[in-house]
């Protein structure tokens, strides 16, 4: 087939979008909300998952995924009989749902971790406590993470 | 996370650097303490002055291409790559030094012409967006650039933390991604444009504090 | 590698007390590609502990999604003077350890 001038300009398209692949992150698969509900089994069990207690710090829009703070905290008066025994962070379109496991008691005093996370995209983050009873307390936050204006290119 | 030093992972490098500053290396099997002692009080202030004018040399040099020039001429090391985590930990550590003292380039009358090269290359168009540097870290600093705030262009931090990068990072890397950004082809690390552009950026910060390592988006 | 702590280096017998951690790691996620199209293998911080004169009172499971140079803040009952031991673990055999004191009165 001859090289068409048109052609010639769809596959110079098709080249240009692929070399400029490497400046996005890649993701080969991306967590899907049945994965982040399979992981949130995973913990929780057939266990109810109540709404409350729990409160999760995490900036509404970002303008880059890469260093999110965050901060999750349990009501909780963290005593020998009542307190948080973990909390679980996941997230809905990372490739893989988990993002951390944090394991407490009652030496801890307070219920409160803070730690820095990646976002690849705009998405719900989901924060769980398991209490001292076994029972299951959870908060979501939505982040909408924008790319910046400027990106590198990668090396 | 800047101002609390447990909080700041730029903390890291500067640790990493005064690690190395001990360290000796090369066919002299020297360490930057042997000449320069104490980096505490040695450093001081250097970082604020830099790029500076090597007499040798003929032109301005920055302070990761000091180090490196010392590491060749006296340790009779091999220099460190550009970017690499051992010479971001130098320049970090010996920069961190300064932290809090005012910016002092372009008081010295031999970094002039080089002063003005780097300013017109500030306000020069490029890149196939056709953005100078000044249009805008000059015009627009007050304004947002889709969500991001567009900032003045203030190099006292360098090397810094960039969130975006998760790493630190020189002045020379966030001036290569900016020209990235307009579509421009970047300045090779270590070239005489980029050495004017940060000597430019500098004396325009005159009398501003050190801040390394600073933490930015 | 270089780890940063800060731990009060004094409290009252009883205070809740704000420990923060922060250690270099890549955190390579193994989501990666270089621009060959080669996968960068996962290369991460995969649990980190306190012990707190012996005995755990903190412990973190780490995934790729926490940032390159992990930084981890959380608390725990002032109860005694001694030592606080931070170890972080990880793929292929990463470990590291750094410690801290602490005048309980």
């Amino acid at each position: 087939m001859p090289t068409t001038r048109r052609r010639f300009l769809s596959l110079a398209g098709s080249v240009t979008a692929a070399g400029t692949i490497p400046i996005v992150t890649l993701r080969p698969v991306e967590a899907t909300p049945a994965m982040l509900t399979a992981a949130i089994r995973n913990v929780v069990g057939e266990a109810q998952l109540r709404t409350g207690k729990v409160k999760l710090d995490i900036p509404p829009l970002v303008e880059n995924g890469n260093t999110v703070p965050m901060t999750v905290s349990v009501a909780s008066p963290m005593t020998a009989d009542d307190h948080v025994k973990s909390i679980h962070i996941f997230n809905e379109k990372n490739p893989q749902p988990n993002i951390g496991n944090f394991y407490l008691g009652p030496s801890s005093g307070r219920a409160q971790v803070s730690t820095r996370i990646r976002l690849a995209d705009t998405q719900k983050v989901v924060a769980i406590a398991r209490l001292s009873d076994d029972t299951f307390w959870q908060t979501a936050a939505d982040v909408v993470v924008t790319l910046a204006a400027c990106t590198e290119e990668m090396n | 996370m800047q101002d609390d030093d447990t909080s700041n992972p730029g903390m890291l490098f500067v640790l990493d650097g005064e690690a190395l500053w001990t360290k000796k290396t090369g066919v002299a099997d020297k360490a930057c303490a042997d000449c320069h002692g104490d980096a505490r009080s040695s450093m001081k202030g250097i970082a604020a002055r830099y790029p500076a004018f090597d007499k040798a040399l003929a032109r301005p040099v920055a302070l990761d291409q000091r180090i490196n020039l010392c590491r060749t001429n006296h340790q009779q090391a091999t220099p460190l790559p550009h970017e690499s985590r051992d010479l971001l930990a130098l320049s970090a550590f010996v920069a961190h030094q300064s932290r809090g003292t005012p910016i002092s380039v372009g008081e010295d009358p031999q970094v002039k012409p080089f002063i003005d090269r780097g300013r017109a290359l500030f306000t020069q168009r490029q890149g196939q967006l056709n953005l100078a540097c000044t249009n805008c870290h000059d015009d627009n600093f007050d304004k947002r650039l889709a969500g991001a705030p567009i900032t003045q262009g203030q190099p006292t931090g360098y090397p810094l933390y960039r969130l975006e990068w998760q790493t630190l990072g020189s002045l020379e890397r966030r001036l290569r991604s900016c020209m990235t950004g307009v579509r421009a082809q970047a300045y090779d690390y270590g070239s005489p444009e980029l050495v004017a552009l940060e000597l430019y950026l500098m004396s325009r910060a005159h009398g501003l504090p050190m801040e390394t390592p600073a933490v930015r988006p | 590698m270089a780890a940063l702590i800060n731990v009060p280096a004094k409290a009252r017998r009883g205070d809740i007390i704000e420990i923060r951690t922060l250690t270099s790691h890549i955190m390579e996620t193994g989501f990666r590609h270089t621009v060959d199209g080669k996968l960068v293998p996962r290369d991460i911080i995969t649990t980190f502990a306190c012990r707190y004169n012996g005995t755990e009172v903190f412990r973190a499971d780490l995934f790729p999604a926490i940032a390159a140079n992990p930084y981890l803040s959380f608390f725990t009952v002032a109860k005694e003077s001694g030592k606080l031991d931070f170890e972080w673990v990880g793929d292929n055999g990463y470990s590291s350890t750094a410690s801290a004191s602490i005048i309980v009165e």
